[in-house]
């Protein structure tokens, strides 16, 4: 593997350029109405759909959910203003301050404000800047929030909350504006965790957390915030939470990922195809961490024989940890080799060095070798 | 309860020339010839302090030729250091997060004229001005910026993360660097503090809301801390305003039962003053204190804020040119005799050449060495026998 040094400042890389393999990207709706061929989609009525990025798809679901349900306010760090990343923006002057507000710097305490808000049956979305910065709220979320309902016999609960927050690496992000959180909020029983992948999953999944009457986290890949655009349905719609999605079938190797992930994944499958022409590949976007969908992943594993994870968090405890056990434990006589790891090693995010630590579509490559060699 | 009456302290502190050897290296000709221990007098504004609790410091200050042109140099090089990190952010030397303090020069070297070497400072993310008072050279700041090798992390921890002798850090979480002062501080203390040592933890009128920070406040009252809590307030977290964001903006009286200060933080000389009262308020042993700085970021909160959708442009250049800190000072050594117009422009050229010339070095430092990825996670010796990749030669074998 050519663990070669690679300018920080200049980015010079054997790498394509990530921008690049979003724009090509066949995971992106560029066909206007081809989107209601997907049976997720079918079922929407209007068939208008507006070439809008990430971002902008975010913001659409927010005023959806605001205008859709007065009880509903969205708050955060910045957030009146548009946010660091411009998805709350026009919402303060069309919904007003009263519905959409800046809070203090002060991460615990938000979400516990929200946890309140959400108890007294509101809808309460908060924003976590950045998903780095979610660790002084982790008490709220993980004592507070996922338990309310259980501890109270369900008296209480706070189904009405969810929380946004900006995740994964982002190019030169260094420790705290890279991280991906996942696992360790697929530990907590009481809440879900979703993950979208492009600007039409994520107005349909953040739609879904926001009325779900559960907790719920919805990592945004802030890479993908202007650098991913598409045709998304204008209606009000929402996706199925706790389902994985799967991009493209196949019949000898399953690869699982999630978020931003997904489209390296996608060009390490093209090449792999060129590679092997007479192999095809399962390619599946996980979506949901917590539920996760482990009857889809287990289904195309038996069908596969092969696995292969790829995540940017470290491999020790990493949600690739959880999906390998549990296949391994349902799929066992089906495997042809073990399941296979690509992921963030095991320090913490580097800064300069970002490029060797993300699962990159060399290191995917090399792993679907190293299965098929088994 | 609260009647301190702060002493003139000419001779407390550490010496100036001892100072002056952790800046090793940075241009001191200037002010060589001139006696650089004539004393000179100014009065300060009277609106240089607000008290929540105690006495206000002195509004008549002393200070050396040699003191004030030491300052005078020091606010000089962080803002030149500012100007040329901003170029090579903008040539894309530096990528990523980077956050400048140009304008709020005063904060650190009027500080730093009143610290002993063992007196700690720790602060937030905007932290290169810190990091060249407490002693690292400015090549080292600069290649820390461009993630090289000869950075003062070693290129490991960027704009955000600098450290030095018994300086701290460079912190990224907001707030989180607080209730770490509250220990370094009880850590000084618990040694017997022979020397009076002290804490300076920093922050901005931001992080001043998260709860860390009052938590912090009641173990540093409740066990007596030598700890000063620094709030840099700049009016603005990001793109909110102070007063949009706290209930009370008097940051000075949020310690409640900890007393407290608002010091113009954009004159030098008031922050020198302050610092001073500080280190008699823990030599009497009265535990900590609140300081507000009000001081003003003149740019934007990062590189990719430009600074003006949340204030206005006028503001931006009202506070350059009544408030500024450097023009301040330049005008009271003229109007004083310190130094003339000339000896003024040696200075400001000296200064220059050297962070231009700490900027050439540090261009020329390599990246840290791709093995520095599996460095310092643990001790060495005591890490887990490897740290895992996904390859077989991913796998990292300590
Ligand atoms: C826990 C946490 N939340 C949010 C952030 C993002 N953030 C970085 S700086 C900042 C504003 C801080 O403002 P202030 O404390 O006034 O400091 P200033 O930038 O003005 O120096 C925010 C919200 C962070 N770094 N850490
Ligand atoms: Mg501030």
């Amino acid at each position: 593997m050519p663990l070669r040094s690679r300018g920080y400042a200049a980015a010079s890389s054997d790498e394509p350029q990530f921008i690049n393999l979003v724009q090509k990207s066949s995971f992106l709706n560029r066909d206007g109405d081809a989107i209601f061929q997907d049976p997720e989609f079918s079922r929407i009525s209007s068939k208008e759909t507006k070439n809008v990025n990430y971002y902008t798809a975010v913001n659409d679901a927010l005023a959806t959910a605001l205008e859709t349900d007065e009880s509903a306010i969205l708050f955060g760090e910045d957030v009146a203003f548009g946010g660091v990343f411009r998805c709350s923006m026009g919402l303060e002057s069309r919904f007003g301050k009263d519905r959409v507000f800046n809070t203090p710097l002060s991460e615990q305490g938000l979400v516990g404000f929200g946890i309140g808000v959400a108890a007294q049956g509101a809808t309460a979305i908060a924003e976590i800047q950045f998903a780095d910065y979610v660790f002084p709220a982790f008490d709220q979320i993980v004592n507070e929030a996922a338990k309310y309902r259980y501890r109270s016999g369900n008296q209480f609960h706070c189904g009405g909350l969810t929380i946004r927050m900006p995740g994964m690496a982002v190019g030169h992000g260094g420790h705290y504006h890279s991280q991906s959180p996942e696992a360790f909020f697929a530990h907590v029983p009481g809440l879900k965790f979703v993950v979208p992948r492009s600007p039409a999953q994520a107005k349909g999944l953040l739609l879904a957390a926001i009325r779900d009457p559960n907790p719920v986290i919805v990592m945004e890949p802030k890479i993908l915030y202007r650098a991913a655009t598409e045709d998304v349905p204008v209606a009000d719609y929402t996706l199925p939470l706790g389902k994985a999605a799967v991009l493209q079938e196949g019949r000898d190797m399953t690869i699982v990922g999630w978020g931003s992930q997904l489209y390296t994944l996608e060009e390490a499958v093209r090449r792999a195809e060129a590679k092997w022409p007479d192999r095809s590949f399962e390619l599946i976007d996980l979506r949901s961490i917590l539920p996760w969908d482990a009857d889809t992943v287990i289904r195309s594993v038996n069908k596969t024989g092969r696995l292969l994870i790829a995540h940017e968090a470290p491999l020790t405890s990493g949600f690739g940890a959880e999906i390998a056990a549990t296949v391994s434990e349902a799929c066992l006589l089906k495997l042809e080799a073990p399941v296979a790891r690509v992921t963030g090693f095991d320090t913490p995010f580097p800064l300069i060095h970002e490029k060797f630590y993300v699962p990159s579509i060399v290191r995917c490559l090399d792993k679907m070798e190293a299965l098929f060699n088994y | 309860m609260f009647a301190l009456r702060p002493v003139r302290l000419a001779a407390q502190g550490v010496p100036v020339a001892s100072r002056r050897v952790m800046r090793a290296g940075l241009a001191t000709e200037a002010t060589s010839k001139t006696g650089d221990n004539e004393e000179f007098t100014f009065e300060l504004g009277p609106d240089s302090f607000l008290t929540h609790n105690c006495d206000m410091p002195a509004l008549t200050t002393t200070a050396t030729r040699g003191e004030l042109l030491d300052m005078y140099r020091t606010m000089s090089q962080i803002r030149r250091l500012e100007t040329v990190s901003d170029q090579l952010y903008k040539s894309k030397l530096i990528r990523g997060f980077c956050h400048l303090s140009t304008g709020q020069e005063a904060v650190a070297a009027g500080m730093e004229a009143e610290c002993n070497e063992g007196d700690a400072i720790i602060t937030a993310y905007r932290c290169h001005g810190f990091t060249l008072t407490r002693g690292q050279s400015a090549m080292s700041i600069l290649a820390e910026l461009m993630g090289r090798k000869d950075g003062c992390s070693h290129g490991k921890g960027g704009s955000m993360h600098m450290f030095g002798k018994n300086f701290f850090g460079g912190n990224g979480i907001v707030g989180a660097q607080v209730p770490l002062g509250a220990g370094i501080a009880f850590a000084q203390k618990y040694g017997g503090n022979p020397n009076h040592n002290m804490t300076f933890a920093l922050y901005g009128d931001g992080a001043a809301n998260q709860g860390q920070v009052f938590e912090a406040y009641n173990m540093a009252k409740l066990w007596n801390l030598p700890v000063m809590f620094v709030c840099e307030n700049n009016k603005y977290g990001m793109g909110t305003s102070a007063h949009r964001a706290a209930a009370s903006t008097k940051y000075y009286t949020r310690g409640d039962y900890i007393s407290g200060l608002k010091i113009n933080g954009m004159d030098v000389l008031a922050v020198r003053e302050a610092t001073r009262y500080s280190r008699q308020w823990t030599r009497e042993l009265m535990g900590p204190l609140v300081l507000e700085m009000a001081t003003y970021r003149y740019g934007g909160h990062s590189m990719s804020d430009p600074g003006t959708s949340y204030r206005s442009r006028e503001e931006i250049a009202h506070m350059r040119s009544t408030k500024d800190p450097i023009n301040g000072l330049r005008k009271r050594l003229l109007e004083a005799n310190v130094i003339d117009e000339e000896g003024i422009k040696a200075i400001d050229r000296a200064v220059r050449v050297e962070i231009d010339e700490a900027a050439k070095q540090a261009k020329a430092s390599p990246e840290p060495d791709l093995k520095e990825l599996w460095t310092d996670i643990y001790v060495k010796g005591t890490e887990p026998k490897t740290v895992k990749g996904c390859e077989p030669f991913d796998i990292h074998h300590y």
